[in-house]
Parts: C-alpha cells; structure tokens; sequence
C-alpha cells in the first residue's frame, strides 16, 4: 500500500545486513508467538475506500442543530482549514528541533498569547486534550499551590467535567472533591460561604455555566481569595469576545473547551483543552509552553521552554504526564481569532447573545417558559409539560436536534431542554424550530 | 526573500488598526441589551487586525519554516513518523461526520458509530485483547486509562494494598508520570546488560503491594523483549498486572499479537501505528485494550451493537468514570480506520516487516560511524551511540543539528537514558533505500566533518531560517505571550 521499497531494493538490503530473509529479524520472537492467523477484511483500493467511507458518513443525518452542552456549531471561515492543512503544519511533528520547527512554534507562541489577550490571563499553555481534562489538570495544580486538602466546584459545571473531575483527582491521595449546590440556575453563594474553609485548595466554577446561566464570577473570585483559596474559572471562550474575562474578576486558573474556536464538532472530538494562569503559577502548568529566545546571532526565534515540568525530564515527579496535545485544533483556532480580529469576536459573540434571545423571546410568545430567569449567554433553559426526550424524538423525526435533555443528568430536570443557538442560525430557523414545537 | 526577511514577525507586529478580514452581520441589538454591563469585558482583545490575504501569507510564510513528513524524511525515533495519505485527510474532514453533534440522537450518528465499532473489532483482531475503548486523546491519556482500569480493577477485588507500580528505566517519561499521577508509587528497575528486563530485578521488585508492571515492547532501545512469556507469567504469578506500552507497535503490527505475549492491557498510538497526522504535537489518540476481566472497568461508555444498531453503553457500574468530556478524537479514529481498511492480513505483517528492515539496514550501514549501542539485529527503530574518542568533543546534539542542514529532521536524542549520547533512528515502512541510503550518506559526512572540521558541526544548524538556540535564554526571564 504505502510500502515503497521494492523486491529488489529489498534484496539489495538483506545483503547489505548480511541475512537472507526479513524474517531473520524477528528471531526474538518466539516462534509460536510469530504470524498469528488474522481475520481481516479484504484490502480497499483509496478509490473503495472512498466509497466505503462516504457510505458511512451519509449514515450519519444532518440535523437543524441547537445542542450546545458543551461542543458547539459555528461557522469555520476557509481560511482556517485552507491554512491548517497545509502539509507543512499537518505532518510535522513536536518542535523539538526548534531551528526547523518556527513556524509551529510562532504560531503556538501567537496562540498563547491570542488566549492570554483575549482570557485576560497571564499564561497560556500550548493546549491541553478538552476542555474537562483542562479543568481536571488545573484543580491539580491549584491544590499543588497551596497543599490545602479540599477541592470544592459548583454543582453547574458540565456534568461530564465533573465526571472527569474525579476520575483524576478521586485517586490522589489525601485530595477530597466537594460539590456546591444550586440555587435559582447558579451556585448557591451561601452554601459556598459555609463550604469555603481554610482547608479548601480552590474552587472551580463556570461562567457561562452549563444551565446557560452567567454566574457572578467576580463575587465567587472574591469569596474563594477571602478564604485563602485560589479560583479556578471554566469559561466561553467565543463569549469572551464580549464577556468579562478572567483576568477582570481574577481567576487564578482559566480553562476552557476551545472547539468553537474554528474547530469542527466531530463528535466532540478532537477537542481543544486551554490551559491558562496567573504568572506564578507558571510552574504547576501541565504539558508544553513556548517562549521567545535568542539565537546564536540575536535574533528573535522561539523554542519550547520550562521544560523541567514535563514528563520526559522530570518522570514521576512531573506537573502531568500529559505528552502530545491538541496543537493542530489550537492552531485553528489561532488563525480563527487572527481572521475574526478585536471587532470579529465581538460581533460573533454579540450574534450569539442576540439569537439566543430572539428564540426565547419567540418561545415566551408561545406560551412556553423558561426555567431560569437569570442572564445567560447563547444557551437557556426550556421548561416543557412533558419529558424533554419525547419533544426531543418528535423534533429528530423532522430533521432537528431540539437541544440536550437535562433529564439525562437530573431527574428533576426531566422536563427540562437545554437550548443553545450561534450565530449559525438565521431567523427562518428559529421560526422552523417554534413552528415544530407548536406541532408536538 | 523579502517574505522570508519578515520571518519572526509577529502578527499583532503587522496589525493595523481598523483593518479587517472577516466580517459578521451587525446583531440588531448589541449584547448590553441583553445583559447588565457587569457581566461584559471592558475593552476588546488585543487581537491583531489584519486583512485575509495578509492573514495567509502570514500563516502560509510560517509554514514553509517547518520540516515536516511531507518535505523531509523524519526519522523520530519512537514517534513512527510515517506517511500520512491524503486520502485520509480528505474523508476524515467529510462533512457527514465533521458537522456531526456529540449529543445528536443515536439514530442520527449511526455512521460514525458504527465506523468506531468496527475500528474496534479491527484492533481486537491485532491485538487479541478482547474490550477496546476508544475514548482516550493521546498516548499518555491512554496509559492513565489503562492505569486507572487497573485501580479499578484491584479495588472491586479488594485488594487495596496494592499501590505500586513497576517501571524499567527505559520507559518513556510518560509511564512514570502516568503511575503518579493515578496515585502510585513508581519502582524503577534497572534494566539488563542486554538492554532487556532484568529478571532477577523484576523478581525482587514484584511483591503483593505490585498492582501494574509496564512495559514497552519492542523497549525504548529498539529490541523485543525476547523471554516476555516468562516475565508475563512472573508479574501474573504475583497477582499483578501487565501492561504494554504500544507506542513501538509498528515493529508488530500483523506480526505477534500482545495478547498472546500474556499482556493484560496495553494503549496503541494511531497518530503513530496508524498513520494518522502528528498535527504539530497533536491530537493524538490513544485507545486501550484489555483482556476480558478487564473489560467493565473500562471508562464509560463503550460502543456496542444492539438489536442492529450502534449504541452507547453508558449503564457500566464499575466503570472507572470518564477521561475526556466526550467519547475520543474520532477524527483520528477515522484515519486509523481507513488505514486498517486499507491493508489485509498478508500486506499489513509487511508494514512491521518492512519498518524493521529499514531499521536494521540504518543500523548495519552507519555501524563503522556510529554503533548501535546494543550491537545486534533491532525491531522498527535502531539506538545508535557515538564513538567518544572520535569525536573531537562533538555531542549528540550537534550531529542532530547538523543534520537538519542536510534536509533531514533529526532522530529522537538523549533518549533512552541508559544510552548515552543515544540517537534513535526510526525510519518506518514509507521510506524507501534511496531515501536511507541518502541519510545514511549525510551521516557519513557529517563523521567526516567531525574529523576534520568539527568547527561546522559544532555551530551547526547553518542553513536554517535562525541559527542554533539558546533555550536558556528563554527559561531565564520567560516571555510567553505578546
């Protein structure tokens, strides 16, 4: 298939090694463990392989699509894939050669600092797998900071981010995970009050959370540095093109999920894990970070930096184990927020806030209700006379995907749909999507 | 040239203010009607402000500072930087799946399901273990997983005094840091003179507080683990576990299963093995495969068939949780899956037999210049060392610098650190003699001129959009963004 040596090439190199047969070089191997019998379809020429594949893709149904919870669709402008494509960013690998790597390693440098601009954050790492490992990693190193024993979050994270949450952390010794609850959509700031002690490490909250609702991010900043602890802030990152930044309400630790930064959804994967904190912190990030150095004749060149954090040199003692990243997303992303510039993001976030209401306010005028009342983003809450998985099936039928159902993480949230709409959506398909809810 | 002047600039260097590229419709009312202003930023990013052209001439001008597969052989050892066909690139970008929500309904996404089921089903073939899990990222997420699955696995079985993990001092920086940071204590053991495990350390280190022994196979030099069965039978007699590390999985892929080497679990690579892109760094993915008691400890869910249609299983109660917020990178599953489609069981024992020939071949003919540091036949990558007395004070990382000058990306160095000066060279089955045979004469001259002018090689790289680095001067005050 992709084997380039020929017969005779092969030929000339057996004896060049001096062996008569390729088999020779695995005499290591015992012999009854060599050449199993596989069961393996036949081979596909590329011209079957595309017709296989496009077969399965057209399984898949388009959909009218207003699911947010936590990966979104958005326009991706062709520059994006156009440039990330190219070969030379595709096919490369880890710029460990930094003097034939510039080019990945200024556009990982103009990312960090595209994120530190645009989070108000002081540090930025090259990327991290999604956007919940990001947060996993970043209650790590808060609790690393302070060697306080508790990590308290808000019971409106992602419950997959929760989820996440203690598969990392339930197995470090001596770390105890506590959840904040709710109140009216957003965490319940006296339960925080009594729940902040000064055994807390930190607490992680998100904004805008994952019930749509903004949380007073600032008030929960304050509350958590009153009690010693750090706070760790997950965030929209295409919101922040309007919202108040990390950086304003000072969040120790920033993460966020950047898919909607000019990657495609694909199932939610790959995603884009950032990883941002305040300067002095810088040691406790996980994974790569690239700095500006000098070269032998002066000149401005850029090479990976801080090194001694990671894995290959520091072994068990290491921030994270965290190896290869999500460079090609966050490579997207960067060149999406170089194409959209300090008005683009604004107006794309402002399209965001503006359609998502205009599809509340539609459904208000339908007699429907929403379940929090609170400010929110480009996702909201509906509150149904029936289980949110009926509405949810009757709608799939006709081509849309209503929204998530929160049933599926609370029971008392059974009627309840979560609701997002970007700027993808043009008025005809708000009014498709109250026209089909009419209906059921 | 004058592009190539610009080369460091930066792009907020090059923003002008007021210029645009792309442009949104104006929403009908701007955001601080929908919300109190104290929940808006108070003044835009500092962004740079470009037109579209100058944005691709940017990023275009940056890219042609890379070496990458495409352009250059890229002898990385342990990264399996092999060819990465278009075809892949094409079909794992097709809409069909791209536009695809993670939430759609099930009957919605019964393409991409049912291609994550088969892709599993191939590497159950592979591998002979029996469960696969897709979901985690990368190599290292992969070992968490597998890791945490074997916590898992010891908890439900109550025995709790396991808490520790062996490691051989060969292993990639990862298995140590995995072992940590799923809360184990890590036992380094050393290995042989033959650069294998040394079975005698091993014996003394496993004892019932061993929950997990990893290993890499073939091992970090390059070389099979030849008594594997024994070692397996070793840790299992202990009640431990093993688990292999398939970063090396290219040497044998078709060849040998690991489940038959009696391997518990183990992560594949298939931005690796499997020809998917390496991206700049990444994304990567890293699946996991276990045997049979393994499998419900697995994270949550797992892709299963049921009544004819391709499902979650999210009802797993012994499941170790989630690794990620959403089930794996598919867009790299999908080029594994298209590589697997494309080889059968006759042609794909040739993708480790041919990777293991180009390796030997290197190693056999720069064996008067630079040795193998273990002088025998290798798997996919060969570790070669260099001759101290001859090289006139030149190390390691010079001759890698020295070698990007001759077009050529620079073998992994410094690794593994039983080696000293080591250089792993892994050329893969896509390279063929002509293009082995021109490395191995840039490494010939390149002895050459350590002889006679180790001055060149000394101050290498020459040719190089910027001379050799400083990485210090980056650590000492960092500067990390604009």
């Amino acid at each position: 298939m992709f084997i380039s040596n020929t017969a005779e090439n092969e030929k000339e190199m057996l004896q060049k090694i001096g062996i008569s047969s390729v088999k020779d070089l695995f005499k290591d191997i015992s012999p009854d463990l060599l050449y199993p019998a596989l069961n393996l379809p036949p081979a596909l020429t590329e011209q079957a392989l595309h017709a296989h594949i496009k077969e399965l893709a057209a399984k898949n149904t388009k959909m009218l699509n207003f699911i947010g919870a936590g990966c979104e669709e958005h326009f991706i402008p062709s520059a994006v894939n156009a440039l990330s494509q190219r070969g030379e960013f595709l096919t490369a690998y880890t710029p460990y050669q930094a003097e034939a790597s510039q080019g990945t390693l200024q556009t990982i440098y103009e990312f960090q600092s595209s994120i530190c601009a645009l989070f108000g954050m002081e540090v930025c790492s090259a990327s991290h797998y999604d956007g919940a490992t990001a947060l996993a990693e970043a209650c790590a190193a808060a609790q690393r900071v302070n060697n306080r024993k508790k990590i308290l979050y808000s019971a409106a994270l992602h419950p997959h981010y929760k989820e996440v949450l203690h598969t990392y952390l339930k197995n470090v010794p001596e770390i105890s995970l506590q959840e904040v609850p709710l109140k009216n959509g957003i965490t319940d700031g006296e339960k925080l009050k009594e729940l902040l002690t000064d055994d807390t490490a930190c607490f992680a909250a998100a904004g805008p959370n994952f019930l749509g609702q903004l949380e007073p991010m600032a008030e929960w900043s304050a509350l958590a540095h009153e009690a010693g602890a750090l706070f760790v802030a997950v965030v929209h990152p295409l919101g922040l093109g309007i919202l108040q930044t990390p950086g304003e309400y000072g969040a120790d630790f920033a993460v966020a999920e950047g898919q909607c930064l000019g990657n495609a959804m694909h199932f939610g994967g790959p995603g884009l894990g950032i990883f941002t904190c305040k300067q002095a912190y810088v040691r406790q990030v996980p994974g790569r970070i690239v700095g500006i150095a000098k070269d032998k004749k002066g000149q401005r060149s850029f090479v990976l930096t801080l090194q001694a954090r990671e894995q290959h040199i520091r072994r068990e003692k290491a921030a994270s184990n965290i190896c290869s990243n999500q460079a090609l997303c966050a490579l997207n992303a960067l060149i999406y927020l170089t194409l959209l510039g300090p008005q683009g993001i604004q107006e794309v976030a402002s399209l965001n806030v503006a359609h998502a209401h205009e599809l509340k306010d539609l459904l208000l005028q339908d007699g429907h209700k929403v379940k929090f009342d609170g400010p929110f983003y480009n996702e909201f809450v509906l509150e149904l006379n029936r289980p949110a998985c009926e509405v949810i099936e009757k709608l799939a039928a006709q081509g849309i995907s209503a929204g998530f159902d929160l049933g599926r993480v609370c029971e008392s949230l059974k009627n309840c749909l979560l609701v997002c709409v970007t700027e993808t959506k043009t008025k005809q398909d708000l009014q498709t999507y109250v026209n089909a809810l009419r209906g059921c | 040239m004058q592009e190539n002047s610009q080369h460091n600039v930066l792009s907020i260097e090059k923003s002008v203010p007021g210029r645009r590229a792309l442009r949104f419709e104006k929403a009908e009312k701007a955001a601080n009607a929908y919300l109190p202003t104290q929940f808006l930023r108070e003044k835009a990013p500092r962004l740079p402000e470009m037109s579209e052209l100058d944005i691709v001439r940017h990023f275009t001008n940056l890219s042609r500072l890379n070496y990458c597969l495409d352009s250059h052989f890229y002898p990385l050892g342990s990264c399996t930087m092999k060819y990465n066909p278009k075809a892949y690139d094409v079909l794992s970008n097709l809409d069909g799946f791209a536009s695809l929500h993670p939430f759609a309904p099930q009957v919605a996404a019964q393409g991409t399901l049912e291609l994550l089921y088969n892709l599993q089903e191939l590497l159950k073939e592979i591998t002979g273990l029996a469960c696969f899990t897709l979901q985690p990222a990368a190599g290292a997420h992969g070992e968490l997983t597998g890791i945490l699955t074997a916590k898992a696995y010891f908890q439900a079985k109550g025995q709790h005094q396991r808490t520790e993990v062996i490691v051989p001092d060969t292993a990639h920086g990862t298995n140590p840091a995995t072992s940590h940071m799923a809360g184990y204590q890590v036992v380094n053991i050393k290995s042989g003179a033959d650069g294998c495990v040394d079975k005698e350390a091993l014996q003394k280190a496993l004892s019932d507080k061993t929950a997990v022994v990893m290993l890499t196979i073939p091992n970090t030099v390059g070389l099979f683990e030849k008594d594997i069965c024994e070692i397996a039978d070793m840790v299992h007699k202990a009640g431990a576990l093993l688990y292999m590390d398939g970063a090396n999985f290219n040497a044998l892929i078709g060849v040998a299963k690991p489940a038959s080497f009696g391997v518990d679990m183990m992560h594949l690579n298939l931005h690796k093995t499997f020809a998917a892109p390496h991206g700049g760094g990444g994304p990567g993915s890293g699946p996991v495969g276990v045997a049979a008691h393994l499998a419900e400890f697995l994270p949550k869910p797992l892709v299963e068939k049921k009544d004819g249609l391709f499902v979650f299983n999210e009802n797993m109660p012994h499941s170790l949780g989630k690794m990620k917020t959403f089930y794996g990178n598919l867009a790299v599953c999908l080029r594994a899956y298209c590589f697997l489609r494309q080889y059968d069981a006759d042609t794909l024992r040739q993708v480790a037999q041919q990777a293991v020939l180009n390796a030997n071949y290197v190693r056999v003919a720069l064996k008067e210049y630079f040795p193998a540091f273990f002088d025998r036949v290798c798997m996919h990558e060969c570790v070669l060392t260099l001759q101290k007395e001859k090289m006139n004070g030149i190390r390691t990382a010079d001759i890698a610098k020295r070698l990007l000058d001759y077009g050529f990306y620079a073998p992994t160095i410094y690794f593994p650190l039983i080696v000293p000066e080591a250089m792993m060279i892994e050329p893969t089955e896509t390279e063929n003699k002509e293009s082995l045979d021109r490395f191995i004469e840039a490494m010939k001259s390149i002895f050459q001129e350590i002889v006679q002018n180790p001055a060149l090689v000394h101050d290498a790289p020459h040719q190089q959009p910027v001379g050799r680095i400083d990485e210090v001067s980056a650590a000492r005050e960092p500067n990390l963004h604009w």
